[in-house]
């Protein structure tokens, strides 16, 4: 301990805050705040330190391909030479920070395509399944898949971004029992078998959701990503409460029926987000263990961030690369592989809470599955606090009902107009009128939807589909139903408002607000993530 | 009498286009305007009326000349010194309540015969402005011969004159004259059936304006622009569908009209995306500010062969033309009132149709605040703010102004 190494990655912690607990370290976009919690009753849930990388990843994943899980054969027994063959892959959301090279997704492909050029399969094509995300630049794929796969396959039109809009490029399989049209890419459909390609961040991602979601379109989409589905998911990471997760598996089924035969491979990685070294590593640190040169390393850079002008530090943390190491690969069936992983990513991000707390305050980095390369603009912080921070728990939200969420982040009103053209727009149009999920779905979701000019967008630039802000708003609904208030501290006034949250200056403004809703001498809880963590609330 | 003078005195104007420039409105404080005690204007002939004002409205216009924005345009057109005010509800001598038609076309000013567009009724497009029998001015409130509103007395034709009805009271029927502007401008729109119209800018005029649109046109859908709450609060209430800030309205009629969009290009930067302007876009723009920025919003936004309509009053402006030759855009003045042509052929006097409106769609709550001619400066200040403070017209009270009862 007294060297600040330990021989075990210690498991997530809770801390009660006292006199004596220094200041805690919160996330502020491109930026940091360091904030004095009040004591006697308030906490902070530290994630587990990063789990141990595997020793030999290439070893791992061929060992993963020649020993599937679930009902099937080895990948080797799947290949024949005159199959067409079709290897999906997790987009740019995945993971984040993007990871320092080589990226898992291409170390599994030139696997999988060793395997392939052995049994002679020529017809190959590898697809970025981004759903309705915005596509990936050629850096973007290059950096995922690796020079050597990139340079052989997106020469010739067989590596590219998935296509939701594509008339010929897509066809609807089935219907669910729901009553649940499933929406697929033709290529995937009409292939002998579609690999598919994961990194599993969070417990949602992976499972047949990698396929149903990320091979399919709005025909597809739009059952599962809505304001029902997100009001009965509590909560969504959670798989055995998700709505979110039913349908897909719903909709999973339905591709196994209709003939689409999937060779699933997931990965996790541990949760070394901003390395063991180097200018970020202290924010892996508890505060109370930092040296006196954490302290002035932290205290200059926090200087020299708040004197460096927004864009500049954009791209400064737009360059961080995770260390991110491989903690698992499992291979084979979609469910059979998908519980080992869910069990994989809980041991690196479970951490036991008990009970609930009056007011949970939340740090909020400078990225989020949607704005990798990209500005943070208000409704993707909305998505990240309330959808995806909030939702990082089982059993039991860690805020009460009723209780006050206190985010940390700029919030500026800026968007990047290629990558989130209808944003924009729903920023200025739709909040403007209403913020309640259920009214935005009813009435402004179509008409961005079926927009002809964000599916030109989507489809020719680098933008998101017209809809996938209100998606983003949906992401929330849970949290909106749950909360008496939201406060965000150090956000842009205007846009904070636009969203119907009330702005504070200060964590002690804020705190001073939330006890109108939650009273005097209200519990605290902070969440200090990332790196992420999952609260599992008793 | 007591009135509002405004005389011809150079360093007098370029002081009030410095202060104008600091404070809208501050004009009024620093230039030639002035409060006097005058002699009543003399009637210029047998058919010339005194009119003693209840109301007078502060119009755009006035403060443009108030604080020294006016375009030089108009300096052949109006004689000094002159008593501005053309927005008029008053008293006859024999008690008779009147609204004034203040454009003073070619009976008023004794020419027979008439110009064809007095002929026509088209009073506001008078061929003979600035001759005959008076000075020069367009309108009352410009022309040294007949004085005009911001007075206790002026003078004026019998043609200028409106009655009132017993209905109406005050406050509404000051709200005639600029509804009668917004009915004009409405009619020159020529908006498709189910068309696409925009209406930039929400003080008065563009709220008439908008009431005219909803009343006599009959479009799918009305945007308009306004800067600040009360504005977009009205201008809901008036019938507009989607209400915007100015500097979303690209971005709002690409929606609505299912228009595509281009970025203009930059060194560097990607522009899809961006929306600098439309492919497609509305159907009609009715320009209620009159600037460089919001005609070119107007054309950014217009769809090919669409129509223009400049209602508010603009001075030197620096304009792209461009997207007008491409794209075929007609850009058309709307400029008072006279005679209109409605749907079923039959023709109709434009006062008579702003009157009608002002009742129906209450209009007379437009007026926000109203102050006696003594504290012109404050007035004029609270006009030329009038959005930023919550208000859209504001008008002189001259109904206890000793002077004008001891006439």
């Amino acid at each position: 301990m007294s060297n600040g190494r330990h021989l075990a990655p210690r498991p997530g912690f809770v801390l009660d805050v006292d006199r004596n607990s220094p200041p805690i370290v919160f996330h502020h976009g491109e930026g940091f705040r360091l904030e004095k919690l009040p004591p006697g009753r308030s906490r902070v849930i530290y994630p587990a330190e990063p789990l141990e990388g595997l020793a030999d990843p290439d070893g791992a994943i061929r060992h993963a391909l020649d020993n599937p899980l679930g009902d099937s054969e080895p990948l080797r027994s799947l290949l024949h030479s005159d199959m067409k063959l079709t290897i999906a892959f997790d987009d740019i959301s995945l993971p984040l920070p993007p990871m320092r090279r080589p990226d898992i997704r291409q170390r599994v492909i030139e696997a999988v395509l060793d395997l392939a050029a052995e049994a002679g399969v020529d017809d190959v094509h590898l697809i970025a399944a981004l759903a309705i995300h915005r596509r990936m630049t050629p850096d973007e794929l290059r950096h995922a898949v690796g020079d050597r796969v990139y340079d052989a396959f997106a020469p010739d039109g067989r590596l590219y971004n998935h296509d939701a809009e594509d008339p010929d490029g897509m066809v609807v399989l089935g219907e669910t029992p729901h009553g649940e049209d499933v929406q697929f890419s033709r290529r995937a459909a009409e292939s002998d078998l579609v690999v598919y390609v994961n990194i599993n961040l969070v417990a949602m991602d992976g499972g047949h959701k990698s396929t149903a979601t990320g091979l399919s379109g709005y025909t597809s989409l739009r059952h599962h990503h809505n304001v029902h589905t997100m009001s009965n998911s509590r909560s969504f990471m959670d798989q055995k409460n998700s709505a979110l997760h039913a349908s897909n598996w719903r909709m999973g089924k339905v591709l196994r029926d209709a003939g689409v035969k999937i060779f699933q491979i997931e990965t996790t990685v541990n949760n070394d987000t901003f390395g063991r070294t180097g200018p970020m590593a202290l924010l892996q640190k508890r505060e109370w263990e930092w040296s006196t040169r954490d302290r002035m390393q932290f205290l200059a850079m926090k200087a020299g961030l708040d004197l460096m002008p927004s864009g500049a530090k954009r791209k400064a943390f737009s360059g961080w690369q995770a260390p991110y190491a491989l903690t698992s690969v499992q291979a084979g069936e979609v469910e059979a592989v998908h519980e080992v992983t869910t069990a994989n990513v809980y041991q690196q991000q479970l951490v036991a809470v008990e009970g609930q707390t009056d007011i949970l305050t939340m740090g909020l980095p400078y990225i989020c599955p949607y704005n990798v390369n990209s500005i943070m603009n208000p409704i993707l912080v909305m998505c990240l606090g309330l959808g995806y921070f909030f939702n990082l728990y089982r059993g039991r939200p860690l805020v009460r009902e009723g209780g006050v969420l206190i985010l940390s982040h700029p919030t500026p009103w800026e968007f990047h107009p290629v990558h989130h053209p209808s944003y924009i727009d729903f920023f200025e149009q739709v909040l403007a009128d209403t913020t309640d999920p259920a009214e935005i779905e009813r009435k402004y979701e179509k008409q961005f939807a079926e927009d002809e000019w964000y599916i030109h967008l989507y489809r020719n630039s680098y933008a998101y589909h017209g809809v996938h802000p209100f998606y983003m708003w949906y992401w929330g609904t849970h949290a909106l139903e749950h909360l008496g208030r939201v406060i965000i501290v150090g956000g842009d006034p205007a846009a904070v408002r636009r969203m119907g949250f009330q702005p504070a200056s200060s964590l002690q403004d804020a705190l001073e607000m939330a006890s109108d809703v939650v009273g005097p001498q209200p519990t605290i809880t902070h969440m200090k993530n990332p790196p992420i963590f999952m609260a599992d609330v008793t | 009498m007591k009135a509002l003078q405004f005389r011809r005195n150079l360093p007098r104007y370029a002081a009030a286009r410095i202060a104008g420039g600091f404070v809208p409105g501050g004009g009024a404080s620093a230039g030639p305007l002035s409060l006097v005690d005058m002699d009543p204007p003399t009637a210029p002939g047998p058919d010339w009326v005194r009119v003693r004002p209840r109301l007078s409205g502060i119009c755009g216009s006035d403060l443009a000349t108030v604080d020294g924005r006016s375009a030089r345009y108009f300096e052949p057109l109006v004689s000094f010194p002159f008593v501005p005010g053309h927005e008029v509800v008053g008293d006859l001598d024999d008690g008779t309540r009147v609204v004034l038609e203040p454009v003073l076309g070619c009976v008023s000013r004794n020419l027979h015969p008439t110009c064809t567009s007095c002929a026509d009724g088209r009073l506001g497009n008078c061929e003979h402005t600035s001759f005959g029998d008076l000075e020069p001015g367009i309108q009352t409130g410009s022309c040294h011969d007949t004085g005009g509103g911001w007075a206790t007395a002026f003078t004026a034709h019998r043609t200028q004159l409106h009655v009132v009805p017993d209905d109406m009271d005050d406050v509404a029927a000051v709200m005639v004259e600029p509804t009668a502007c917004g009915v004009h401008a409405a009619l020159a729109a020529h908006v498709p059936d189910n068309g696409v119209v925009v209406v930039l800018g929400a003080g008065t005029l563009g709220q008439v304006t908008l009431a005219a649109l909803r009343a006599h046109a009959g479009p799918r859908t009305i945007i308009t622009t306004a800067r600040y709450p009360e504005q977009r609060r009205m201008a809901g209430l008036l019938g507009a569908d989607l209400v915007i800030a100015p500097d979303e309205v690209r971005r709002a009629v690409r929606r609505t009209t299912g228009s595509r969009a281009i970025g203009a290009p930059t060194i560097g930067g990607a522009r899809e995306g961006v929306v600098d302007r439309l492919t497609g876009g509305a159907d009609v723009v009715v320009d209620c500010v009159g600037s460089s920025a919001s005609l070119t919003d107007a054309l950014a936004v217009v769809r090919p062969r669409g129509r223009i309509v400049l209602v508010g009053m603009p001075a030197e402006v620096t304009l792209e033309l461009t997207p007008l030759w491409h794209r075929e855009v007609e850009l058309v003045g709307a400029y008072t009132y006279g005679t209109e042509t409605i749907a079923d052929g039959t023709q109709r006097r434009t006062f008579d149709m702003a009157t009608d409106l002002v009742r129906d769609a209450d209009l007379g709550r437009l007026v926000t605040a109203t102050y006696p001619l003594s504290r012109y400066r404050e007035a004029l200040e609270h006009a030329a703010a009038a959005g930023r403070r919550g208000a859209v017209k504001i008008a002189f009270d001259l109904r206890d102004e000793k002077e004008r009862n001891d006439l």
